[in-house]
């Protein structure tokens, strides 16, 4: 049983087609890169997988129907890191983490000491535990982008979609981010789609690249068959070279115009 | 991974604490005092907790007051000072609720329409109504429902924008809902000059003394609206977070929103609908508050109701007794002395707040 199983997914937004008639299953455990040029629909198709904005077709996720499922059932199941989290200066990093287990709770509950378990472990997952009592308006790019994450993974679900995780990084950062989210795949087992720019980033931790272009698949497979000089050509209108690097790419953009020096 | 078990106990959410549970309840029990005390009438402390106790059934307590105080303390003074607290209340609680639904730190109580029709309601009341209805029970009534069906229209026209059905849509159609009703209560004011006075000082506000009979007319809604506005209060924190965070946190922000507007819209239509417009109350009060707390929602919304109501109490009584036996409009005083206490606020706290 596919983790994610996409049929016939349109979505249209202000008349256009932004998401168009697309098929795709993510199996369990994988690592799922989205990647395409701005514009190309992946935002949109990581909403649709988490029902945020109406579509027509089926998204089923571990075999069931998202439409037949209540929000909480379905937030259980799937967190979402989205491209810009909102963090309220004012609230705690342990406040924040303990959301998370919101899909767990009923509208009038409060938290209770599983939920305190379950937010206390993920914060140590990602060594935040001390910061537990810091306001969020306190801290760096980097360590609210790590508290976004352990706010997702209290969440307990077992798919995670991230919407450019590392968009606001520095590179060290970046990579930081890359290892902990591929490191807590493998303990977690979880399955990860994340909506990526970075093409050379994004070769060394996928299992599996999709081209969206136009709101279609245009390409579908491991890296190195996705990430052709002229698939990336054709649909970023972008010169690359592509550099083999043990056994995964990397992706170099070239200068075009002669140098005038 | 094995945590400590007081790892796990640090990692919570910062609710109530006591301290300030303990603050906000001493700060409205001592407005209540000074707002039972205060008046033109001296009755003591002494005298007044006896004539409490006498009322309570308490063995061998008898009230040492006359006839005439007795009747002031009852019928004028305490009915006056739990209506000043029951508005207060809802109308701080009510801004608190919709700065976290709406997102807006700008979010007041009348955001939806309420004011507008409420005031078209009380404009018509007084207009149209022949003197002997409109006294003291048309009055609110006609506020009241003129509140409710702004409200009403506001969500109507709100839905019926084909648009993703998001809070800015539903903060636009207050706005056009309201622009609608002022016009038209404007209309109805130039038609009949003679009322203008009484529209204007129902429009700035004041606590009546009517007895029990306004505090057991809005009493009902305020109840409700408390009970479902905090039995939310964490879901408000959520909220907090933007419409899509939340749903992908798994809660039903459409379903959520409208229980927590209609609970705050009926409360405050309820509470303009005795009291007129009380500016300020609904800004202030939570902002002063997370100014001061820095807490989130869960916490604000119940400090809220605390506070509100000690203020509006504190408000009143400076309102009937400084210039007494005029009475100053109250929405002038909540504006007068609590514009300087909040820019006191603002500069005495840095960062800190949302």
């Amino acid at each position: 049983m596919n983790a994610i199983e996409l049929a016939d997914v349109t979505v249209v937004l202000g008349g256009q087609p932004v998401v168009d008639r697309v098929d795709l299953s993510v199996a369990g455990g994988e690592w799922m890169a989205l990647i395409g040029p701005n514009g190309a629909g992946k935002t949109t198709l990581l909403r649709a997988i988490a029902r945020l904005v109406p579509f027509a077709g089926s998204i089923a996720l571990e075999g069931r129907a998202t439409a037949a499922m209540h929000r909480s059932e379905l937030s259980r199941l799937l967190a979402v890191v989205p491209q810009e989290p909102s963090t309220p200066p004012w609230m705690t990093v342990g406040e924040y983490v303990l959301l998370g287990r919101t899909p767990h709770l009923g509208p009038l509950a409060k938290e209770g000491r599983r939920d305190r378990e379950a937010a206390a472990r993920s914060l140590a997952r990602l060594d935040l535990l001390d910061y537990r009592e810091r306001r969020l308006g306190t801290l760096s790019g980097g360590e609210k982008q790590r508290v976004v994450v352990a706010r997702a993974l209290s969440q307990e679900a077992r798919i995670v979609l991230l919407d450019e995780p590392t968009a606001s990084l520095d590179i060290g950062h970046q990579q930081q981010a890359l290892e902990l989210l591929d490191a807590l795949r493998g303990e977690s087992e979880l399955t990860l789609v994340a909506a990526m720019h970075d093409l050379t980033m994004a070769a060394q931790y996928a299992d599996r690249m999709v081209l969206l272009d136009r709101g279609r698949v245009a390409a579908d497979g491991p890296p190195r068959d996705v990430l052709t000089e002229e698939a990336i050509a054709r649909h970023y209108g972008a010169t690359i070279d592509v550099v083999p690097v043990d056994g995964r790419v990397a992706v170099i953009p070239r200068r075009t115009a002669a140098r005038n020096t | 991974m094995n945590l400590a078990a007081e790892q796990v106990a640090d990692v919570r959410a910062r609710g109530l604490t006591p301290l300030w549970a303990c603050s906000a309840v001493a700060f409205l029990l001592f407005s209540l005092a000074v707002g039972v005390l205060a008046g033109p009438v001296d009755l003591g402390v002494g005298a007044v907790l006896e004539s409490a106790a006498a009322r309570l059934h308490v063995p061998w307590a008898s009230t040492p007051l006359s006839s005439t105080e007795e009747a002031i303390l009852w019928e004028i003074r305490v009915p006056r000072v739990v209506l000043a607290a029951l508005v207060g209340a809802m109308l701080a609680l009510a801004g608190a609720a919709y700065q976290g639904v709406f997102r807006n730190p700008l979010a007041d109580p009348y955001l939806l329409g309420v004011a507008a029709g409420a005031g078209l309601g009380a404009t018509i009341a007084i207009a149209y109504l022949p003197d002997g209805l409109r006294g003291q029970r048309a009055l609110p009534v006609a506020a009241f429902v003129g509140g409710a069906v702004a409200v009403l229209l506001t969500y109507a026209v709100g839905r019926s924008a084909r648009r993703e059905r998001d809070a800015a849509t539903l903060v636009l159609a207050g706005v056009t809902v309201a622009a609608f009703f002022t016009a038209w209560q404007t209309f109805v004011q130039q038609q009949n000059a003679e009322t203008l006075q009484q529209v204007y000082s129902w429009i700035l506000g004041n606590i009546p003394s009517t007895g029990w009979s306004d505090v057991v007319l809005i009493l009902p809604y305020v109840a409700v609206a408390v009970v479902v506005i905090l039995a939310l209060r964490r879901v408000v924190d959520v909220l907090s977070l933007g419409d899509d965070e939340a749903a992908s946190l798994g809660v039903d922000v459409r379903r959520v929103r409208l229980a927590l507007v209609i609970a705050a819209t009926l409360g405050t239509a309820a509470a303009v609908a005795v009291s007129g417009l009380i500016g300020f109350v609904g800004i202030i009060v939570p902002h002063a508050i997370r100014l001061l707390s820095g807490v989130g929602y869960r916490a604000l919304l119940p400090l809220s109701v605390l506070i509100g109501a000690g203020f509006l109490v504190l408000a009143d009584v400076i309102a009937r007794t400084a210039l007494s036996p005029a009475e100053i409009p109250l929405g002038v005083v909540t504006a007068f002395f609590g514009a300087p206490f909040f820019a006191l606020v603002l500069r005495t706290t840095r960062g800190g707040g949302a």
